[in-house]
């Protein structure tokens, strides 16, 4: 047997050692997803990329591609439970779309939209959390933190630097910055660093350059995520090989 | 130099009282190596010495460690029995598992508020005490229990609780408590082969010895020996895999973190039969080729930790552990690590992390710890119970276990039943027991409900307890709690989901907002809010949870409360206010508020009364 598995019907080639999900993407094929970045070790923690593998979820960015795997992706039963994953994101923060800066660019409001997501559903948990705005050039709005870790992992693995975490546990789960006194400004953050411009939501916002892109002029204005995303994707696992 | 640097981070270099603090920080990094894989046990010893972890105390166990300050926070918030804030010198916690309620725990924990003059969770004003509720602290069988300062209380009653309230106004310190309150029971019911196993320390090492280590996997194989903590995985195949793995080291870990609510039959396998485990433990250590092993204890058995640490030395004395084991040119040592209050930390690879100084938060398998375990090293987790088993099949051989039980689950089973029984505490019964069979022996009447693995498993009504205990139908971890007909099993299904919502580790999306979701719906029930949607948001939630979560809590969060919708519906539908769909916002609470604020309490500061008084006019005035 060669090195492809069925995605959704469709031959997907890989090479051994890949996950799904970078095999998915290497050949231009969404699947959904929050937490994964090519650039990045894969977390499997928002399980948007949930699919079925020979009848069993997986997590398509941890799962390793195996010949002749046939993996349902687009189907009604995953795309429900997506939409479900998306609500539960969007109540357990402060997610207010038509007041953020990242409207538009932001990939939980995109993802939404591509799962047909028409309201939160549930009850909203308005959890409390502060702004921190110390820094000089970057603000950090909690409220719409996804608990990725993207920048965490970027401040880790390419900055080489620490600055987030997450803190807490369960609901209470919440990212820090490595400073006592809790702000970025005492921290060694710049905004040069890989992890200011990773977030996917709108946590981590660049100052001074708020709205310059009118909404609906923006990324996924353009184009709906499963045809961003893929060709971005794409270079990103090329390039990395 | 080191003392210096403290007081840098401490920040007021001229206090007495720092330096003090800096130099007892400074004391225990020492003792531990400034090694951060032990920064559990560097946190809980620097809280008991400076009473909470604040900002400048992580500051400084961070820069002692070497770990970005950050990292250390997060250890330090993800465990409940940690503190970054202070909670008064005297720290209670009720343990309010379902059976601590039956008991009457909520009453206790009123009174000793209402006499301490506080609230639950909020520390008193003089900065003294604070009062708090936690999960199942194992002491079901004696319960209602509660932890003073992490020291366990059993056995509490109206009368204990008063005086509790005075000594702590008298500030006499937990250990001068009266010496009984602090007394477990073992309350050993039914003993069988394990409990009856009649060996001398080290008598299943020395056979063990005999054997040779392929050899000894071959009895384990025969005896067809399942793991206990309730999964069930082959322990010969498990050692086997482990023994098989590349490595630097390998590593033995006794999983002795029980936390599934209604669970204590390792407590008694540790205070009773801690001699089988050891052996067990350095057997295990020769099947797979490793010297050193460790005892993951949880927190709440704080109490069994230095007796446990001085039977260790004296077999070391022994030559039961350590060097040259029995002269035999065996060695292999235990080292014992305190939990600090995450029953997430009972799955295997969370616990892992949490001996490696982190947040309990499962790992992503495979690769899975046999390979991959601590430090990465190839590594066997197992329960207290199965290595107690494995010092026995050591010594009697694989065949005179494997005819004990039944052919798919082999052997004995303990099992913690309490509840409403007459007799509760341990029972050992061989596999293929019925429940009905353990009510009886427990001394169970009029029994509406029995859940067979705490909180995270099955629970059975009354015509399923012909079902036997075993792997191939009712499998367990050995929780087995008991509901007569008087209780309400709608209260259980509450008590079940704050649970789980409190221990989720937070690291997927399914678990960490299901488990919240699922204890905001029960609350809603509970609060006269509830419609049919209500229910059917649970059966989603629990589809959802079952195939997306990362591990095991989020897969069996909401087995048991599932099982309850399905076969106790009356409990859940008495709750419901209305046929058709209430909304989670409740307009009336909202201005509860604004009453207190101005005094009011009269009915036109109330919604609901005007509310029903128009409700057949106009149903679309009062939408929000």
């Amino acid at each position: 047997m060669n090195n492809s598995f069925l995605l959704d019907g469709e031959d997907v080639p890989f090479t051994p050692g890949q996950t799904v999900m970078q095999a998915a993407a290497a050949a231009g094929k969404y699947i959904p997803h929050l937490c994964w970045h090519p650039d990045f070790t894969a977390h499997g923690s928002c399980k948007l990329c949930t699919v079925k593998i020979g009848g069993r979820f997986a997590t398509a960015c941890t799962a390793r591609a195996a010949a002749g795997q046939e993996i349902d992706n687009i189907t009604e039963e995953l795309t429900a439970k997506r939409r479900t994953l998306l609500q539960l994101l969007f109540v357990e923060g402060n997610h207010f779309c038509p007041s953020c800066e990242k409207s538009g660019n932001c990939v939980l409001q995109a993802t939404a939209y591509e799962m047909g997501m028409l309201s939160p559903h549930f009850d909203h948990f308005y959890p409390d959390r502060a702004v921190d705005a110390s820094h000089p050039d970057v603000l950090l709005d909690f409220n719409r933190c996804i608990m990725c870790e993207l920048c965490v992992r970027a401040s880790r693995e390419v900055d080489g630097k620490d600055v987030f975490a997450l803190s807490g546990r369960g609901a209470k789960s919440h990212l820090i910055v490595n400073s006592e006194s809790g702000r970025l400004a005492d921290t060694d953050f710049a905004v040069t660093d890989r992890a200011a411009e990773v977030c996917p939501v709108g946590v981590i916002l660049r100052k001074r350059v708020g709205f310059a892109v009118p909404i609906g002029q923006r990324d996924y204005d353009e184009k709906p995520i499963s045809e961003k995303a893929v060709g971005k994707a794409a270079d990103g696992v090329k390039e990395a090989g | 130099m080191i003392i210096k640097s403290m007081h840098d981070s401490l920040r007021i270099p001229g206090s007495q009282e720092d330096s003090v603090a800096a130099a007892k920080i400074a004391t225990i990094l020492e003792r531990h190596g400034r090694d951060g894989t032990r920064l559990v046990q560097i946190l809980r010893e620097v809280q008991d010495a400076l009473g909470w972890l604040s900002p400048p105390t992580l500051t400084a166990v961070a820069e002692g460690i070497g770990w970005p300050r950050a990292q250390v926070e997060s250890t330090a918030s993800f465990y409940s029995f940690f503190h970054t804030r202070p909670l008064g010198e005297y720290r209670i916690l009720f343990s309010d598992n379902i059976t601590d309620r039956m008991l009457g725990n909520q009453d206790l924990l009123r009174s000793l508020c209402h006499k301490l003059w506080l609230e639950p969770g909020q520390v008193s004003e003089d900065g003294l005490v604070s009062v708090d509720t936690t999960s199942c602290t194992g002491m079901c069988d004696q319960g209602p229990a509660l932890l003073a300062n992490y020291r366990s209380i059993t056995r509490l009653t109206p009368e204990r609780i008063d005086e509790m309230a005075h000594l702590i106004r008298r500030r006499v310190p937990v250990g001068d408590w009266p010496s009984d309150w602090f007394h477990v029971e073992d309350n050993i019911r039914r003993r069988d082969v394990l409990l009856d196993h009649g060996l001398a320390p080290g008598e299943a090492l020395a056979a063990a010895l005999d054997r040779g280590p392929a050899g000894l996997l071959g009895e384990i194989e025969r005896s067809a020996l399942r793991g206990r903590g309730g999964a069930g995985f082959g322990s010969d195949i498990k050692w086997r895999s482990c023994r098989d793995a590349w490595g630097d080291a390998h590593y033995v870990i006794c999983n002795a973190d029980e936390g599934e609510p209604g669970t204590f039959k390792d407590r008694v396998l540790l205070s009773s039969c801690f001699d089988m485990v050891v052996d067990g433990m350095c057997i295990a250590g020769l099947a797979i080729g490793a010297s050193k092993g460790f005892i993951y204890l949880r927190g709440e058995y704080r109490y069994l930790l230095d007796r446990l640490e001085t039977r260790l030395a004296q077999r070391r004395e022994a030559g039961l552990l350590g060097r040259n084991i029995l002269g035999r040119g065996f060695t292999f040592d235990i080292e014992i690590h305190l939990g600090a209050g995450a029953y997430i930390c009972g799955e295997e690879s969370a616990l892992i992390e949490s001996l490696e100084g982190k947040p309990g938060k499962p790992r992503i398998r495979p690769p899975f710890p046999v390979t991959h375990g601590y430090l990465g090293q190839p590594t066997t987790v197992n329960n207290v119970e199965t290595l107690a088993l494995a010092a026995l099949i050591a010594v009697k051989g694989g065949e005179w276990f494997r005819a004990i039980g039944t052919p798919s689950s082999t052997g004995t089973k303990l099992l913690s039943v309490s509840g409403d029984v007459a007799r509760p505490g341990i029972y050992e019964f061989p596999f293929g027991v019925t429940v009905a069979e353990v009510l009886e022996a427990a001394g169970a009447q009029h029994t509406q409900a029995v859940t067979t693995a705490g909180a995270a498993g099955s629970c059975l009504a009354a015509d399923e307890f012909g079902r036997r205990i075993a792997f191939e139908d009712v499998p367990t971890g050995g929780s087995i709690m008991v509901f007569d007909r008087s209780r309400d099993m709608f209260e259980a299904a509450r008590n079940f989901a704050h649970f789980f919502a409190h221990e989720s580790c937070g690291f997927c999306t399914p678990c960490r907002v299901g488990t919240a979701v699922n204890a905001r719906l029960l609350d809603k029930l509970a609060n006269d809010h509830g419609s049919p949607y209500d229910l059917d948001e649970m059966e989603k939630m629990h589809r959802l949870m079952q195939g997306a979560s990362h591990c095991g809590l989020g897969n069996t969060a909401t087995i048991a409360l599932r099982d309850m919708l399905a076969k106790f519906r009356p409990a859940f539908d008495r709750r419901l206010h209305s046929p058709d769909y209430e909304p989670g916002f409740d307009l009336d609470a909202a201005l509860s508020q604004a009453r207190r604020m101005t005094g009011r309490d009269d009915p036109g500061a109330h919604l609901t009364d005007n509310l029903s008084a128009h409700a057949g006019e106009a149903p679309s005035e009062v939408q929000p």
